[in-house]
């Protein structure tokens, strides 16, 4: 078969890091080829330089066999390439329509011609069995749908050649497979797929080829019939793989966060947390499994005091908190890891000394008498932490934004840990991090826990709750359905308590 | 350490650079010669009555500029204190006028009422950006109409007294109300001074500098006010109610521009009058954003903006050109001023990065970008 | 969207319906709520008349209705500024200084050329301080709003030193231009008693008008005033309203500018120049407001005077907000600023007649409140009517500041009871650079 897409030696710098270096890729016409990657290996990268987003600093691109070089999107797209973003790229107040036409709308007299336009999006929806409704608001869609209109949008273009970022990281494992199904109805078509994941089964199950790619480097390209699982695991990651399993259990029977009947609200006051209750132990990691939307965000934010009860009751070591602001909470020992490091744990411009003072700016040894910030004292609090938790910065007075994902989280995961805490709220603490930072957080996890906190685990890295947690509990729409014994639990079952294809009898 | 001294610098001398620039080609295009203009402002301007004056302008615009700080710091646009100074300025005459104390106490009487009625002002539009969600620039921009057109024109119509100046003012301060001039101060190291009087009001400017600097570096006020400005949602998690820090900054915002107005009232009208000087709430914005919010910043911004007023003076009696010009002069500083910051800010975060990357590099084999955050973010 | 608590008619989805949803899924209008709400507010305003007969004449009169109608059009235009500016997702707290521009450069270009190339140079200057922000906050990411004061700290330097320049030597002076004369008015022929080819056709509005019938003929002395006396540049403006909404919601250059005030990043990865649409977003934003600036000066004024713009560019931003982002509300709005500011100009007593207009006003939210049950807002409701019906019973007239500053009072407890209801342009406001995020 005739090569779709050649990448030679693409090399891509940023400033103080290389991010392509010397990649080399060559896709057949009409396979799916699967780019295999941990966070960080610079996946995303060479695919933004394929589709135009990006220029190369080096190396050769053929398209169908002709050098191409693309200073746009605009020109990848004219070449029949389109790629799906692993952030849905829609604007939720335009329609569908609007939305896909954006950029090739087919005029009449200098107007969109939107009969035309309905038609032909109609028409691929038929071909590829890609339903959506046309008129609808995109903000009125679901996840699975969105993804649909991405795929739509490609296709509206012409595109042959389809790039998927990491399309199954959203979606559970039922939605995964009608993504699959859809992704083998366009290979029969005819249609080329570039397709970026790091979750291996799905990787094994859907490509005809795999190109592993480490360190910004491309190690191997593979056939899935030729490898396990453990193999390409090896390849990603170059070593053993690390596993994030906890030893034996020092869960007690001394109750620190416990929460009745919890029911809260979201911003535009439609209930999220439909009576919630749950108890965690001192020296317990809880898990909390849940598609992403069904109520973690906000569990955790009443547990943290951000979001008011509309009723129910959320007690820490037996004493009610109602009424009090997260700086009490804080301050009564409730360490807090943000789902999202950039919005919720750092100061982007701000030094290290200042973000490790974040949370704890009523505390000692950052500030006295809950009013003089003691700069020294705190700088000197801050060196500790970058030491003792393996921050790598050239200093504390370096701003936060210089650091990389996986040293800023090693940043709020150690100011948070080397306060006084009872309890800790650990929501996606690995999201987004390079393997070393993930096993060093997950080894602070189990000290946590070793050390007698109560810890509360959200992740949507099922093996990370299955392999860290003493207990799991899954959230489906506001309340909890179901408890698992991690020691039995497969991430499958996990997936089908999470979309509520399984129930369980609830014991209390 | 110098190199984080041109950091700092090299933003402002770019803007007054491309304003000189700016300013000459307008006044070659205008037929006058830049260089002669140049000159009589810089003699004129250098003369120590004109310095004098300089910092009677400088005074308020200094404080109007930290009120306008103070939001800054935590994102909020008080484009309020235009109102909020003229609103305390009028009420605080009033009170001033109609009360009799013992000097330095009717003096703090005036500013307490000055400052409450600006923070209460302030605070308003704080409030209905808590409760309401209303945008606090939008809000301002009322509360100014509605507190210039209409209420002070009206307290104006009511509290006026008919004497024989035919003058629309209100009653005067008595003599116990008044802030003394510092001249004999000043005459110590220089000449005497002639017609001009240095507005004792400076004092408390400075003052006010000094606690705005304190609060807003050392106390933790300041920093959950800071920590707001850069990232809102970091800071509420880290335990500041958001809530509390809008109206504690608009208040406290408020307060300040309260002063705004004190210097001329204290120091030389002793009278609220129609012609008390206004538009020094927009200034602040100007002054404010030259000086980057920072104490000393601020101060050098509101010199330069007062010299720039006062010196310019002289351009017209001696036939240059129009002194208008300054207005361009100054509206050149800051669209330059802004622009270079975010320009030498932007390369600052770069080479912080890099320099971070490098010093860690050889810890870390693999490239650290993120893969979903794509790259130079 | 809830209306919990609101005490306030349901206005957004009023102009939802009357403007329909964006784009193609365009409902049809609901002509049953437009001319309801026509006939309800002239009902209002006619009864108020009644009333109120021996204070003011003017409430309905075509005399008032035209030159409010004339006195919307810069708020009119700063508003439309700032719909192209944020639907690209670029504040624009400039307006102000943009208007400033307009009226500078529209009076000397009148002067210079006439009345016509006199405005295209305002719209010129707008652009110009469109243009301006658009380096400012696209090309070098300065913040929206401090770029916008900082357009409004130099337009007023520039104008005075201009007019520093050029109006004194033209029997002007440096705070104002020499009078200069706007462009000529027309009616409309048999409605207004225009003429056709020198023959005058029947005035049927203005028949009626004064048969003096309750509602009828104000209805007509309203309609009336829509018909007559407009300005040739007047119907440009107006002209420009339905303009702008085809351009928004029906054509690709629309879709795209609108796009990127939505989501930049997926308008870039579709290929989209984000940048080079935001640039056209403001700039013709600019050209708005400066023409707005222009038409006060030369057809409402007949001069530039420094200062006369008396935040009009902020009032058309508010209305702005009133209209929702969209071209049709923000007229609506800009109609009831030119309403408020005619009476003053015109008749300063019909402010205290307008105290029985509102306690009307807040007497049937009340009743609507009760209707829904909503007891608590109902009562402060019955409360602020009692307060506003003792006023206007207890006293002859107001202070004369108050007509000033009503537009802004307006605008306030507009904001403060409809902000949930409003929808501004998702990515509005934010700073964007390509490549970033996604």
């Amino acid at each position: 078969m005739a090569s779709a897409v050649v990448l030679e030696g693409i090399t891509k710098r940023f400033p103080g890091v290389i991010a392509n270096d010397g990649v080399n890729l060559d896709v057949a016409d009409g396979e799916i080829h699967a780019i295999c990657g941990e966070n960080g290996a610079g996946k995303s990268t060479l695919m933004k330089i394929l589709y135009g987003m990006q220029p190369a600093d080096e190396g050769r691109m053929l398209i169908h066999g002709e050098e191409v070089k693309f200073a746009s999107p605009k020109e990848a797209i004219a070449l029949g390439i389109g790629m799906v973003h692993q952030h849905f790229m829609l604007a939720d107040n335009l329609s569908v329509l609007e939305n896909v036409v954006l950029g090739a709308e087919p005029t009449k007299w200098g107007a969109i011609n939107f009969p035309e336009a309905r038609t032909r999006i109609l028409a691929i929806g038929e071909t590829y069995g890609l339903k959506v409704g046309t008129r609808d608001l995109v903000e009125t869609l679901e996840i699975g749908e969105r993804q649909r209109l991405e795929i739509i949008k490609v296709l509206f273009r012409g595109a042959r050649i389809l790039i998927l970022d990491e399309p199954t990281a959203v979606l559970v494992p039922q939605e995964v497979e009608e993504l699959f199904r859809n992704m083998r109805e366009l290979k029969a078509q005819g249609h080329t797929i570039i397709f970026i994941d790091h979750k291996l089964d799905e990787v094994l199950e859907i490509a005809d080829t795999i190109t592993v790619i480490r360190a910004g480097k491309t190690i191997d390209t593979v056939k899935p019939e030729d490898v396990t699982a453990r193999d390409l695991a090896e390849l990603m990651v170059g070593s053993e793989l690390p596993t994030p399993e906890t030893r034996e259990s020092t869960v007690t029977d001394h109750v620190v966060i416990e929460a009745i009947d919890a029911t809260a609200n979201d911003d535009a006051g439609s209930p999220k947390l439909r009576g919630v209750s749950l108890k965690v132990h001192k020296g317990e990691i809880l898990g909390i499994a849940g598609v992403e939307g069904n109520g973690q965000a906000e569990l955790v934010e009443a547990i943290i005091g951000m979001r008011p009860l509309t009723g129910g009751v959320i007690s820490l070591e037996g004493e009610r908190m109602k009424g009090w602001g997260v700086r009490k909470r804080r301050e009564a020992g409730i360490g807090y890891i943000p789902e999202d490091r950039t919005k919720r744990g750092l100061l982007s411009g701000f030094p290290l000394w200042e973000n490790a003072m974040l949370g704890h700016q009523s505390m000692e040894p950052y500030v006295k008498n809950a009013f003089w910030i003691q700069s020294d004292d705190a700088r000197e609090q801050t060196k500790t932490v970058v030491e003792q938790f393996d921050v790598r910065t050239p200093g504390v007075e370096v701003a936060a934004h210089a650091l990389s994902g996986g040293n800023q989280q090693k940043l709020i995961v150690g100011k948070e840990m080397s306060a006084d805490l009872v309890a800790l709220i650990a929501a996606h603490p690995t999201r987004g991090i390079d393997v070393g930072a993930q096993a060093a957080v997950w080894e602070e996890l189990r000290h946590a826990r070793a050390a007698g906190l109560a810890v509360i685990l959200i992740s949507a890295d099922l093996e990370e709750l299955i392999g860290l947690s003493d207990r799991l509990v899954v959230i489906l729409r506001g309340d909890l359905v179901a408890e698992l014994d991690p020691a039995s639990v497969t991430p499958r079952d996990l997936g089908s308590y999470m979309t509520g294809a399984s129930v369980q009898e609830r014991s209390t | 350490m110098g190199k984080k001294l041109m950091y700092v610098l090299a933003a402002p001398l770019i803007a007054i650079g491309v304003a000189m620039v700016v300013t000459s080609v307008v006044l070659l295009i205008a037929g006058a010669d830049p260089l002669s203009a140049y000159s009589n402002m810089w003699e004129f301007g250098t003369r120590l009555e004109t310095l004098i004056e300089t910092l009677n302008r400088a005074t308020p615009l200094y404080l109007s500029g930290i009120a306008v700080a103070i939001g800054f710091r935590m994102n909020l646009f008080n484009i309020g204190v235009e109102g909020q100074y003229i609103l305390a300025a009028i009420i605080a005459a009033k009170v001033g006028a109609e009360i009799n104390l013992p000097p330095v106490l009717h003096v703090t009487v005036i500013i307490l009422t000055a400052m409450a009625v600006g923070a209460f002002w302030s605070g308003l539009a704080g409030f209905l950006k808590v409760s309401r969600n209303v945008h606090e620039v939008v809000s301002t921009i009322m509360l100014n109409a509605i507190a210039v057109a209409g209420i002070t024109s009206y307290l104006l119509s009511i509290w006026d007294v008919p004497d024989e100046s035919l003058d629309t003012a209100l009653k005067s301060i008595p003599e116990s109300g008044w802030m003394p001039s510092l001249n004999g101060w000043v005459e110590v190291f220089t000449r005497d001074i002639k017609r001009v009087e240095l507005w004792g009001f400076i004092l408390v400017a400075i003052a006010v500098g000094i606690a705005y600097h304190v609060l807003i570096n050392r106390t933790r006020i300041g920093f959950d006010l800071r920590a707001s400005g850069e990232n809102a949602s970091a800071a509420e998690a880290s335990g500041t109610d958001p809530k509390r820090m809008i109206i504690t900054a608009m208040v406290i915002g408020g307060a300040v521009a309260g002063l705004v107005g004190l210097p001329e009232l204290l120091g030389n009208s002793h009278a609220y009058n129609l012609r008390f000087t206004q538009q020094l709430g927009f200034a602040g914005i100007a002054v404010a954003l030259l000086g980057r919010n920072h104490a000393v910043g601020v101060a050098i911004g509101a010199l330069v903006f007062g010299w720039l007023d006062r010196a310019s003076g002289v351009l017209e009696v001696r036939g240059d050109a129009p002194r208008e010009i300054v207005a361009i002069m100054q509206g050149v500083i800051i669209l330059a001023a802004v622009v270079a910051y975010a320009v030498v800010e932007r390369k600052r975060r770069a080479e912080e990065a890099s320099a971070a990357a490098a010093a860690t590099a050889a810890a870390i084999p693999i490239a650290q970008v993120g893969d979903d955050e794509g790259g130079a973010s | 969207m809830s209306n919990r608590n609101s005490p306030l008619p349901d206005l957004t989805s009023a102009y939802r319906r009357l403007v329909g949803t964006p784009g193609e899924g365009k409902k049809k209008l609901n002509w049953r709520v437009w001319v309801l709400g026509v006939f309800g507010i002239v009902m209002m305003l006619s009864l108020t008349q009644q009333f109120a007969k021996l204070e003011t004449s003017d409430l309905t009169s075509s005399g008032t209705w035209l030159i409010a109608l004339a006195w919307s059009v810069p708020i009119l235009m700063a508003g439309l500024g700032g719909i192209f500016s944020e639907r690209v997702g670029i504040v624009n707290i400039g307006l102000e200084g943009m208007l400033v521009l307009g009226t500078f450069f529209g009076a000397l270009g009148t002067l210079l050329y006439g009345p016509w190339w006199g405005m295209v140079i305002a719209a010129i200057a707008g652009a110009f301080g469109g243009l301006l922000l658009a380096v400012a906050t696209v090309t070098f990411n300065v913040d929206h709003i401090i770029a916008g004061v900082a357009i409004n700290i130099m337009a007023p330097g520039i104008a005075r030193f201009m007019a520093s320049i050029h109006f004194p030597e033209r029997g002007g002076s440096i705070t104002q231009s020499p009078t200069i004369v706007g462009v000529s008015t027309f009616n409309i022929p048999f409605l207004a008693g225009g003429s056709i080819g020198g023959w005058r056709s029947p005035d049927m509005l203005g028949a009626i008008e004064d048969w003096d019938w309750f509602f009828v003929s104000d209805l007509a002395g309203i309609m009336r005033g829509f018909s007559s006396g407009m300005s040739w540049l007047g119907l440009v403006a107006i002209l420009i309203v339905p303009a702008a909404t085809l351009l928004l919601w029906k054509t690709a250059f629309g879709l795209r500018l609108r796009s990127c005030g939505e989501n930049p990043h997926a308008a870039d990865s579709l290929g989209v120049n984000v940048y080079k649409y935001k640039y056209y977003g403001v700039t013709i934003g600019g050209a708005l407001a400066g023409f707005g600036g222009g038409f006060l000066a030369v057809q409402l004024s007949g001069l530039y005077r420094e200062g006369q713009t008396l935040s009009k560019g902020f009032i058309g931003l508010a209305t702005m907000i009133f209209g929702n982002w969209r071209p049709v509300g923000t007229a609506l709005g800009g109609l009831l600023f030119g309403f408020a500011e005619t009476l003053r100009l015109r008749d300063p007593n019909a402010a205290h007649g307008l105290l029985l207009l509102v306690g009307l006003s807040l007497a049937i939210l009340m009743l609507r409140a009760l209707y829904k049950r909503k007891t608590r807002v109902a009562g402060w409701l019955g409360l602020a009517t009692a307060g506003m019906l003792y006023w206007y019973l207890s006293t002859d007239s107001v202070p004369n500041q108050l007509p000033k500053i009503t537009p802004f009072i307006a605008v306030l407890v507009m904001l403060i009871f409809a902000t949930q209801r409003l929808r501004m342009p998702a990515a509005d406001g934010m700073r964007y650079r390509k490549g970033e995020g996604g």
